[in-house]
């Protein structure tokens, strides 16, 4: 049905997000067989990832710009956290967005984070596997609180921190423990001088403290940026591409793709079930097992599979 | 010491300059209006302009379709400025113009229309709005980036200050802060970080030495508002003349007292204006007049009174005449103009100036802290601040502890004989758009196509070389350039801005978000939600040149407050826009807010687009100014409900969405 079919993203989109009884398993059954189908290389998924105000929404529509003109197109789902209080939600990125307003090539969803907060909903990934299978390229932007960071690197390939100018020093980074995921920096708002180039320079400063091993042969590098007048554009979009040759060189692109499955596979049973649920399967080292067993099947299949299994041993009448 | 003892004046003061901000359908149509405005007395001109004129836009722009001559009068070209002002000698006129993105090229067609008239430029007097900060925040008809468009008001105050020096280039506005919510400290606060950004700007320039510095700030003026509450009203005018006295003089080293008074405008306010028991509008906009008037130290120097029915839609000329008579009895049949000022030694009125002027002091010193209003628009600062003061009065009308009569108490009412008939408003006669565009098309077919390009270039020129655009915008008036030609050129350089809308940075107090109208709403969410699978999703979109964003911001903050996924997208969007995000986004209903008049032409549009598209299932409800007799028809069009300001009940208004979502889609 997603044989690049733009226009049956949306309604893919809208029954992926349904939680009836029923439509889960139907929309998990979807999500198997476009994943199980999906070639591991498959289009690039990044992360766009920073605090409020850092200019994300606008370094997006420049980069959807640089992307456009070379014909490529896009998927984007936008993650905006949700009221605690009351559920709802106010999904306001897509202004900044401009670009995509007429633009077939561009597809933009905005998700609330639901009961995930500062985190990405289990919509976002399964709303990444929708994308994946239609456009050339998928983006996430979610707003930087805490831990979405590593909530979006389980479901992205780069994950692009955005920083802005003056937004601390590196003490502060250190403890918000931003230098330790991302694979790629931004210093965005890069017009605005001096303070922009201090930022950067607290950045590389921490990353150079060591906090990444170097193993994986990728050294995180640190951009300046301006999307207000183009600076920086071209060559974030070049390393952005350049990351994702080294994950392919390297073969870290199927180890993170597998860590990512397994993590993936681990939260949604214990957040559905909790840890008497997944207590059934062994815990969180008997779910990893499983996963890795289990190395051909979607992230999506498994989830169904181990959830029945662990339905089923709840069923059993207690010894 | 007699006189003072008396109270009494020697001799009586000068009143103040009588406008009504008025201006529609065509130039000739609006020109016709402004001559008989002024023999029954009006004392100036208030010009309003429609949406594509003040967004940079030609009459046959595809954006400008259904908005031309609409909320103001179109002007294109030199042709039309001539027309508008034919036979109105502008070397004795005062104009205001209210126009703020495309400013720079309006005074430059009004220039250019006055030396057609043989007037020295020179002895010109008037006031162009200006006012960017308050676009982004309130008003929405900005076009350029911040910077740019600072450059432009500031092109404006140094070309002025020697070609046009009785001009006001700019008049602060702090009008609109209060329209959209604004508290009366932050009224104040933010229109002066807004007066400072500019004269910061100016005083930066290398083409304005340091001794012209005070000839600036003499010319700068601002625009207030004056709500109901008018005793804090009065303080808060006395507040922002000291304040700006104070701040002249230290920032701006500003010796001359005479430089440093604050002269300023005032509309009174609309946003408190009903739609209910019309009438009573009178009396508020009497009562608003009063604190605007009353203290003599701090006077308005120009008045111009909204009518009674806006709320309902077009004011007709007997509904501004009504307004314009207020004015006169106040200035001419009471003795008001005959006292000095009749608080001077008030305790009562101290402490309340003082008291603003401490807070108002405080938060501007937080605005200057983060580098001033433009970085405050950028980080969404102050919109948030002025959303969330809007928010807390719309919940204290909908939980009655804001009174207003005949809304939320009092609203027994007999039926209101001033209401009867069809004519009851204006209506702008749908031939308008069509005879603009003709008579645009027949100026660009007859104009000398190498001046044009060549005024284009000159202007191109100025613009990319820092150049003060002025002189080449009033040589592209006269060469026959027309608004779009002109806004293009600078779009092209300077690029197009989204401000921020503020909605999603709004914080609720606790305790404020609840009452049993919320709560039902909040439950009848939850259960269609849960019918539907996952939470209910509406998008609340802006279409056509409006930017009055007030109410779908309040509407898309309640949405979220009751449990919805809110997609808002700001103003200024085509109904293909709106379609697309409404199928791109899966959401379940669709809010479209209108207040420019031009519903007609794009919610039908939109719905017939949405059919189109195979969303023609999903319910569309519309909200604005919006006359019975157009509601019938958008109803007609599958309009699912239409909202008017009188359904002032936005706890209901939610519960009636989450309803219109659960039923079963109506027969096509």
């Amino acid at each position: 049905m997603l044989a690049r079919d733009r226009d049956a993203v949306p309604e893919a989109l809208n029954r992926i997000d349904d939680a009836r009884p029923g439509q889960r398993e139907k929309a998990l059954e979807l999500l198997g067989a476009l994943e199980g189908a999906a070639p591991l290389a498959g289009p690039p998924r990044v992360g766009l990832t920073g605090a409020p105000g850092a200019g994300k929404s606008s370094l997006l529509d420049a980069i959807v710009r640089t992307l456009r003109a070379s014909g490529e197109t896009l998927g984007i789902v936008a993650v905006d956290p949700s009221s605690r209080r009351t559920g709802g939600a106010l999904l306001g990125d897509r202004i900044r967005v401009r670009s995509s307003a007429s633009d077939p090539g561009v597809f933009f969803r905005s998700m609330a984070a639901r009961e995930r907060l500062g985190g990405v909903a289990d919509a976002t990934r399964a709303g990444v596997t929708v994308l994946a299978a239609a456009f050339d390229w998928v983006f996430v932007e979610t707003v930087g609180v805490g831990q979405s960071e590593t909530d979006v690197a389980t479901l992205v390939d780069t994950l692009v921190y955005v920083a802005q100018p003056g937004a601390g020093d590196l003490l502060q980074f250190m403890k918000a423990g931003i230098l330790e995921v991302p694979d790629i920096f931004v210093v965005n708002k890069a017009d605005l001088g001096a303070v922009a180039a201090r930022t950067a320079g607290e950045l590389e400063a921490g990353l150079g403290l060591g906090w990444r091993d170097g193993t994986a042969g990728w050294t995180p590098p640190v951009l300046l940026t301006s999307a207000r007048d183009g600076t920086g554009i071209s060559e974030l979009v070049l390393t952005i591409r350049a990351h994702r040759r080294h994950l392919e060189s390297s073969g870290s692109l199927e180890a993170r793709r597998a860590r990512s499955k397994e993590a993936f596979v681990e939260e949604t049973l214990e957040r559905r079930y909790g840890s008497y649920g997944t207590a059934q399967l062994g815990g969180p080292a008997g779910i990893a097992s499983r996963v890795r067993e289990a190395r051909d099947a979607s992230a999506f299949s498994l989830v169904l599979a181990l959830g029945r299994e662990i339905e089923d041993a709840l069923r059993k009448p207690l010894p | 010491m007699s006189d003072e003892v008396a109270g009494r004046e020697s001799k009586q003061d000068r009143p103040w300059v009588f406008r009504t901000y008025s201006g529609h359908t065509s130039a000739k149509a609006s020109n016709e209006l402004y001559r008989r405005n002024l023999t029954k007395g009006q004392t100036g001109l208030s010009v309003a302009f429609d949406l594509p004129t003040q967004t940079g836009y030609d009459s046959d722009h595809p954006l400008a379709r259904g908005e031309v001559g609409k909320v103001g009068v179109p002007i294109s070209h030199l042709e039309d400025m001539c027309a508008l002002f034919e036979g109105i000698p502008l070397e004795r006129m005062n104009t205001s113009m209210t126009i703020n993105a495309t400013a720079a090229w309006l005074l430059a067609l009004y220039v250019a229309a006055a030396e057609h008239q043989g007037a020295d430029a020179r002895l010109l007097q008037g006031t162009t709005q200006n006012d960017i900060v308050k676009e982004y925040l309130s008003r929405g008809t900005y076009v350029f980036p911040p910077e740019p468009s600072l450059r432009l008001i500031s092109d404006m105050v140094a070309y002025t200050v020697d070609a046009i020096p009785r001009w006001n280039p700019i008049n602060v506005c702090s009008y609109h802060l209060q329209e959209a919510g604004a508290t009366p400290v932050q009224e104040i606060a933010y229109a002066m970080a807004t007066a400072i950004a500019v004269l910061d700007a100016v005083r930066a320039r290398r083409d304005v030495p340091k001794e012209k510095i005070p000839s600036v700030v003499s010319r700068i003026s601002f625009f207030l508002n004056a709500g109901i509450r008018f005793v804090e009203e009065m303080c808060k005018c006395c507040a922002m003349a000291e304040l700006w006295d104070e701040i002249t003089r230290e920032r701006y080293g500003v010796e001359d007292p005479k430089a440093r008074l604050f002269r300023y405008g005032v509309q009174v306010n609309s946003l408190g204006l009903t739609e209910a028991q019309p009438e009573n509008n009178v009396i508020r906009i009497v009562l608003e007049a009063l604190g605007v008037t009353l203290s003599k130290r701090a006077r308005c120097r120009a008045l111009q009174l909204p009518a009674w029915n806006e709320a309902l839609g077009l004011p007709r000329p007997f509904d501004q005449q009504w307004s314009l008579r207020i004015q006169q009895i106040l200035a001419y049949e009471t003795d008001l103009l005959e006292y000095a000022d009749l608080f001077d030694g008030s305790p009562v009125v101290a402490a309340k100036v003082a008291e603003l002027k401490e807070s108002a002091r405080a938060e501007l010193d937080k605005v200057l802290g983060m580098g001033g209003a433009i970085a405050a628009v950028e980080n969404a600062y102050m919109k948030q601040r002025l959303v969330e003061a809007h928010t807390a009065r719309v919940r204290a009308i909908e939980a009655g502890k804001l009174p207003i009569v005949g809304v939320n108490v009092y609203q027994e009412t007999e039926p209101s004989p001033l209401l009867a008939g069809s004519q009851s408003i204006l209506t702008v006669d749908e031939s308008a758009e069509r005879e603009q565009i003709e008579r645009l098309r027949a100026f660009r077919a007859k104009r000398n196509a190498k001046d044009v390009e060549v005024a284009l270039r000159n202007l191109r020129d100025a613009a990319a070389n820092r150049t003060n655009v002025m002189p080449a915008s009033i040589g592209a008036a006269h060469a026959g350039v027309t608004t779009g030609e002109w806004a293009d050129v600078l779009r092209a350089l300077f690029g197009e801005y989204r401000a921020p809308t503020g909605v999603t940075g709004v914080r609720v107090a606790a305790g404020e978000a609840s009452s049993a109208a919320t709560d039902r709403a909040r439950a009848q969410v939850r259960s269609v939600s849960a019918q539907l699978g996952r939470p209910l999703k509406i998008l609340v979109g802006k279409p056509g040149l409006d930017g009055h964003s007030n109410g779908a911001e309040q509407i898309a903050v309640k949405a979220r407050d009751v449990g919805m996924e809110v997609v808002y997208e700001g103003i200024r969007l085509t109904p293909a826009e709106i379609v697309q995000s409404a199928r791109d986004e899966g959401v379940h209903v669709i809010g479209l807010s209108i207040l420019s008049g031009s519903h007609g032409v794009l919610v039908i549009d939109v719905m017939e687009r949405l059919r189109k598209a195979g969303l023609g299932h999903v319910p569309v409800v519309v909200g604005g100014i919006i006359p019975e007799g157009d509601a019938e028809r958008l109803r007609a069009a599958g309009v699912r409900r239409v909202y008017t300001p009188k359904d002032f009940d936005l706890a209901r208004i939610m519960e009636e969405i989450a309803e219109l979502v659960a039923e079963p889609p109506a027969a096509a």
